[in-house]
């Protein structure tokens, strides 16, 4: 009888501790790992190895800027992708709605529409982002990296940063 | 003089406990409610004349589950809320009309003539369109929608009563 009183606190328990966790990565903060080499050098610089082992960025993301869907240019956010849902990726905004900006290796210049935004992965040789598929809707949005949390010598602030000369004043 | 301080003392450890207690159950209770409403199902308010006959323009309070979504299973007919491409603050209620891969054929212009255009929708979205043709903002203006804008199903209406019930595919 005593084993399965246990039990049953300790199911109750995990449930309520389920419930806050999703609660607070949702609505609030989360941490999720980097892969792949898409944000080169700012996350990912060389294969950093704790205890001997290799491993991949973890880094802080907050989800209030989704509440008014507030991003600036140079953030790096977290997106579901628009090909296929299941996946998120995560790059740099370039551009926000009514920006005029030019596209690399081509001289043309695009309007973002309206609730887009241009994204870009840091590593421009190896990234799937908006050269390929377009500005994508804000919608998709899933959140801003604000903090590097692991490895341990890695932890810092995510900075902001823009790339020079691709905006054009309209 | 003492015993009546002590009193005290023991009374506010005890409301402050009490209250700390309830703040708990408060809190555990809108965690509760935030994955219910995120993960399993919500009611929503929907009203807007894009979806007439099907909704009403004054307003349906509808309910609409997370989970097909969440494991891709939505599909051509039913009844959906997408977060706008154009307005990420606005959702939409629109029908699906095509999943990707399919071939759509739309009219244009509804009111003024009979041309049509098709289109193949590309990986990854949906055509989305309103039940009332001549008067919704909908895939004919801004295109097929990345499935990851859909925020859910809906598919049982609470209210007005007259029309509760489901509200199944029917194309």
């Amino acid at each position: 009888m005593g084993a399965l009183n246990f039990l049953w606190d300790t199911a109750k328990k995990s449930f309520t501790a389920g419930l806050i966790t999703l609660t607070v990565s949702d609505r609030y903060a989360s941490i999720a790992p980097i892969r792949g080499l898409s944000m080169h050098p700012t996350f990912n610089p060389n294969k950093s190895t704790f205890m001997g082992s290799p491993v991949d960025d973890r880094v802080l993301i907050e989800k209030f800027c989704l509440e008014k869907y507030k991003v600036s240019h140079g953030d790096v956010i977290v997106f579901r992708s628009p090909i296929n849902y299941k996946e998120k990726h995560i790059k740099r905004v370039i551009a926000l709605p009514g920006d005029w900006i030019q596209i690399l290796n081509s001289y043309d210049t695009i309007r973002i529409p309206d609730g887009h935004c241009w994204v870009e992965g840091d590593n421009s040789a190896s990234t799937l982002d908006s050269r390929s598929f377009g500005p994508i809707p804000l919608g998709l949005v899933q959140g801003r990296a604000t903090h590097i949390v692991w490895p341990p010598q890695r932890v810092g602030k995510v900075e902001q940063k823009m790339p020079e000369g691709r905006l054009r004043p309209y | 003089m003492n015993a009546l301080r002590n009193l005290f003392k023991g009374k506010g450890i005890e409301i402050a406990k009490e209250a700390f207690d309830r703040t708990i159950l408060v809190g555990k209770f809108l965690c509760f409610l935030h994955v219910t409403n995120n993960y399993i199902c919500s009611p929503t308010l929907v009203f807007g004349p894009s979806m007439l006959p099907t909704l009403s323009i004054t307003g349906d309070l509808v309910l609409t589950e997370k989970i097909s979504t969440r494991l891709g299973k939505v599909n051509n007919g039913d009844i959906v809320l997408v977060r706008s491409p154009e307005n990420p603050k606005k959702i939409l209620t629109k029908r699906i009309l095509g999943m990707e891969g399919d071939k759509v054929t739309y009219l244009i212009d509804p009111h003024n003539s009979e041309k049509c255009r098709t289109i193949t929708v590309p990986k990854g979205h949906i055509w989305i369109q309103g039940d009332n043709i001549y008067a919704s903002m909908d895939s004919r203006q801004f295109g097929p929608v990345p499935y990851g804008l859909v925020q859910g199903k809906v598919f049982w209406r609470i209210w007005p009563i007259s029309g509760f019930g489901s509200l199944g595919e029917e194309v």
